[in-house]
């Protein structure tokens, strides 16, 4: 376990050199086949495939060293309607008449709910109950997304956080999202614009970013980081971080600039079907810097330790 | 770690051992459960399975209605043409014109599409293309001449209900009568049953795109991969696909978890046999019906010469084994000695399998083999040429001399061009040094110790039907995220392309570059496919070509056929999900 652990930390370094979005463009290098090709072979000896071809010589250089994942299309690209004669699929010369009725899932919206936590949480002197919930309707490419997580203490909202988001693809693994968060609980509520990216880093590490400007100008950062570790099919161990950031201090709320939390979870998930995984799991959470001097001086403990059992389920 | 090594396989438990083998009896009726809905008939009936009727001649009645059916245990409904699965054998005669009436009993709009079959568009059964399809409660009626003659097959092509039964044979008979001499002719039909709704199959594919992959590489793989390998032959043999966020053992998208294979419509326990007598030549006619399946087929002890693929005959080659991806068709001819052989058909991601018994009395069976293990995709798989030793493997294809087709620069080894539209979230990679060599069986099959077809060796004897040089090319990208399930041409879903106009009476050579590390078998409807080699040089006449990942393949149309056709990819699911063009001749 402990040799699996120190492997999974070594890939979770290794993944945060490349930024995240390495694939959306720019600098990263999130699947060039240049540099997967270094690994396995000199690819010096490639001179093309096409030296008896000298009229497309000038083509060689972008489509000898492009990317295979993401970048940006060359000025010599093709245009996919080229071919098309100025037809369309609605209309001309042998369509159908009336309103096209061949429609494919491209053009059919789906919904989702996936509670990735319901969990109970003990701590050293208290336990409460958790969530963690994400749900989507859309297209491929376009969804409208809730976010949701929370905390319920004696029956009470202690603590939540609801988002909703237009969810877009803006790379192959990335969607960009922009809304609105409303906090509430035992505070005053809040309402934020947000602003995030959520998707696949390289090396399948689940990651969701989010900037927030708050009504009265308060500015914070969540970040949230997951990654699965198959241990069998269906015994999937899950380690996550999730940390937040606030841009000044806040004292009525007891936060301080900078780093706020931290949480470091392990999870361990059994699969009974897809949908439906109990767990298991302990998490590490801790407030920090002014936040936790807040904390001290309200008496507060600033680190914990917590036992979670939960379920995670979608459909 | 995720995504490491594969080999852990589950053992199947005797529940799930009955699942994957089926009922030894499809269609027992054990109970109605809730899923099983009478149909528009107000009264349930059962699907007769194993045994499709013939029907011969030229008028022909088809009703299409749901019917019971019992693979699994759990009773079902299935869509069926006249109460069968696979739905009845239609004989025809080369030359004779075909009435077809259609009717529709279900409460959905439904529709038939003659594969391969040379018609006029407004009979080629595609809705929202060729008609509007055949609404509940009436009846369209086909009517075409028969220009050609072999092995065929029809399907539905609405929704999801070839998954759900509808596919059958057609053998058209040729003019002169049958020149393939055979004493038994049995056509093999092998296809994927699942009992779920394919319409929440898909969405869960869209929701978890590896949901029936259970040969996810684990930790415990990497580790064993790492005590036997080494921990740096350990990492970087996985390094690539990680960081690309890709999976090495994504073979098939649905598995043996949900799917039922079947032989016939028939359960591997249900075992379909066909009776010979020792010595007779026995004509096999396999159609490839899998709507998201590719077979494996083999029958240990014989060797099969392959004589008639895709409704063609061709120079016949004698093999121990054949990839058949869906829409395929391929006759074989074997002459069996001993009192009973398995026709073995185990699926691309060696899951399950479908199995039959050629014996001389029924009731004999030989022995089933073990399914072989599932492999890991290969850099070729993701790099194609570049991955074969770069330029060396690359230009393999180029040292032959050039036959000039076009000015010399019209063979499909020409610069890969991507299309502006691969550059967005559609496209999860792209192959900048594709391979063109036909002679790779495919993952799975590669080095298996047994002489496996190749599309290098599937030739039609003699030119071209058209022997003029293409005019132009037409170059297409195969493509997809498989991440966010999404399957198109060019980056382009259905909904957002444009159709490919071909001019009338033109001859044109279209190339088709597998962006994706699944082998897409691609089909143009109302024209022929006549595929080349590397070279350019005329191979076999096709009507559905599979395009392995990273491979770049062209083919010769002579565009004929006036109106609108069209072109997807044979799995059902990639079709579903958008990987449709439309194709205009005018």
């Amino acid at each position: 376990m402990h040799k699996r652990l120190t492997l999974g930390c070594m890939l979770l370094l290794g993944g945060s050199v490349f930024p995240a979005w390495a694939d959306s463009g720019g600098a990263g290098q999130g699947g060039t086949i240049n540099s997967i090709s270094m690994e396995d072979m000199d690819h010096s000896s490639m001179p093309g495939m096409n030296h008896d071809n000298k009229q497309n010589t000038s083509e060689k250089p972008e489509v000898m060293q492009g990317r295979a994942q993401g970048g940006s299309a060359p000025a010599n690209a093709r245009d996919p309607h080229a071919y098309s004669g100025g037809y369309s699929i609605e209309s001309g010369k042998y369509a159908l008449p009336g309103p096209r009725i061949l429609k494919l899932a491209d053009e059919y919206n789906f919904a989702s709910l996936l509670v990735d936590r319901l969990e109970t949480v003990r701590a050293s002197d208290n336990s409460s109950i958790t969530y963690g919930l994400q749900a989507w309707y859309g297209r491929d490419y376009d969804r409208l997304v809730l976010k949701a997580e929370g905390n319920v203490d004696n029956g009470k909202v202690d603590e939540a956080s609801t988002e909703v988001l237009w969810s877009h693809a803006v790379a192959t693994y990335w969607d960009g999202q922009l809304g609105l968060r409303y906090d509430s609980g035992e505070d005053s509520g809040r309402t934020w614009l947000a602003f995030g990216l959520q998707g696949l880093a390289p090396y399948w590490f689940e990651l969701d970013i989010t900037g927030y400007v708050s009504e009265e100008g308060h500015t914070a950062l969540a970040l949230e980081t997951e990654y699965e570790i198959l241990l069998t099919q269906k015994l999937i161990l899950t380690p996550r971080i999730e940390m937040n950031f606030y841009g000044k201090d806040d004292a009525g709320r007891g936060i301080g600039s900078g780093l706020s939390e931290l949480s470091t979870g392990l999870r361990l998930r059994y699969e009974i079907r897809r949908e439906f995984a109990p767990y298991i799991g302990v998490e590490w959470a801790g407030t920090h810097g002014g936040t936790a001097d807040y904390a001290r001086v309200a008496g507060l403990n600033v680190r914990e330790t917590r036992m979670v059992a939960g379920l995670r389920f979608w459909f | 770690m995720k995504k490491t090594s594969s080999h852990t396989r589950t053992v199947p438990n005797p529940s799930r051992r009955r699942f994957l083998q089926g009922l030894a009896a499809g269609g027992v009726l054990m109970g109605l459960s809730p899923w099983v809905k009478p149909g528009w008939a107000g009264q349930v009936v059962t699907t007769a399975t194993g045994k499709a009727p013939i029907l011969s001649g030229t008028e022909f009645d088809l009703v299409v209605a749901e019917t019971m059916v019992n693979y699994t245990g759990s009773p079902r409904m299935a869509t069926t043409i006249n109460g069968s699965i696979p739905s009845p054998v239609l004989r025809w005669s080369e030359g004779d014109t075909v009435t077809i009436r259609v009717t529709n009993r279900l409460n959905t709009s439904t529709s038939i599409h003659w594969h391969g079959i040379i018609l006029p568009y407004q009979m080629d059964g595609v809705p929202g293309i060729s008609f509007a399809g055949i609404p509940p409660g009436e009846t369209f009626t086909y009517r075409f001449t028969v220009e050609q003659a072999g092995t065929y097959w029809y399907h539905s092509h609405s929704g999801f209900q070839e998954q759900t039964g509808m596919y059958g044979t057609i053998i058209v008979e040729p003019r002169g009568g049958e020149h393939i001499r055979a004493d038994r002719d049995y056509v093999v039909q092998l296809s994927d049953w699942t009992d779920e709704d394919p319409m929440k199959v898909f969405e869960k594919l869209k929701k978890q795109s590896a949901y029936y992959n259970f040969n996810a590489p684990t930790a415990m793989d990497f580790f064993r991969d790492a005590s036997e390998r080494g921990l740096g032959k350990a990492i970087s043999r996985r390094r690539m696909w990680n960081r690309m966020r890709m999976s090495p053992t994504d073979l098939a998208d649905i598995s043996a978890h949900t799917y039922t294979y079947l032989m016939n419509g028939t359960t591997p326990a249900g075992n379909w046999t066909g009776l010979f007598n020792p010595g007779e030549r026995v004509r096999l006619r396999f159609i490839s019906s899998g709507t998201q399946s590719f077979f494996d087929v083999r029958i240990p002890g014989l060797k099969m010469t392959v004589v008639h693929v895709d409704g063609q005959d061709i120079e016949p080659v004698t093999v121990d084994e054949f990839r058949c991806g869906p829409g395929e068709t391929y006759d074989v001819l074997v002459t069996p000695q001993d009192d009973a052989y398995t026709i073995f058909a185990q699926s691309m991601d060696r899951t399950g399998y479908a199995r039959g018994t050629l014996s001389t009395h029924a009731g004999i069976t030989a022995p089933v083999p073990e399914l072989d293990e599932p492999e890991w995709l290969t850099m070729t798989d993701m790099m194609g040429a570049m991955a074969q030793g770069g330029a060396m493997a690359g230009m393999s294809g180029m040292k032959h001399r050039d036959h000039g087709m076009s000015g010399g620069m019209n063979k499909n080894t020409t610069p890969v061009r991507h299309a502006k539209t691969e550059y967005g979230p559609s496209v999860d990679m792209r192959v900048d040094m594709p391979r063109t060599n036909l002679d790779d069986p495919g993952i799975g099959l590669r080095n298996n110790g047994r002489r496996v077809l190749t599309y290098a060796d599937i030739k039609t004897p003699g030119e071209p039907v058209d022997p003029r040089d293409p005019g132009r090319d037409i170059e297409l990208h195969l493509t997809g995220n498989m991440e966010r399930y999404t399957w198109s041409f060019d980056g382009l879903e259905f909904g957002k392309s444009t159709p490919i106009h071909f001019r009338y009476g033109e001859r044109l050579r279209v190339i088709l570059h597998n962006d994706t590390m699944m082998t897409h078998p691609m089909h143009l409807h109302g024209m022929w496919s006549d595929m080349e080699d590397a070279n350019g040089e005329f191979l076999a006449r096709r009507h559905t070509i599979s395009v392995q990942p990273a491979q770049r393949i062209s083919f010769r149309v002579t565009a004929d056929a006036l109106g609108r056709w069209a072109w997807h990819c044979h799995l059902l699911y990639h079709m579903d999900a958008g990987m449709f063009r439309e194709v205009i001749v005018s």
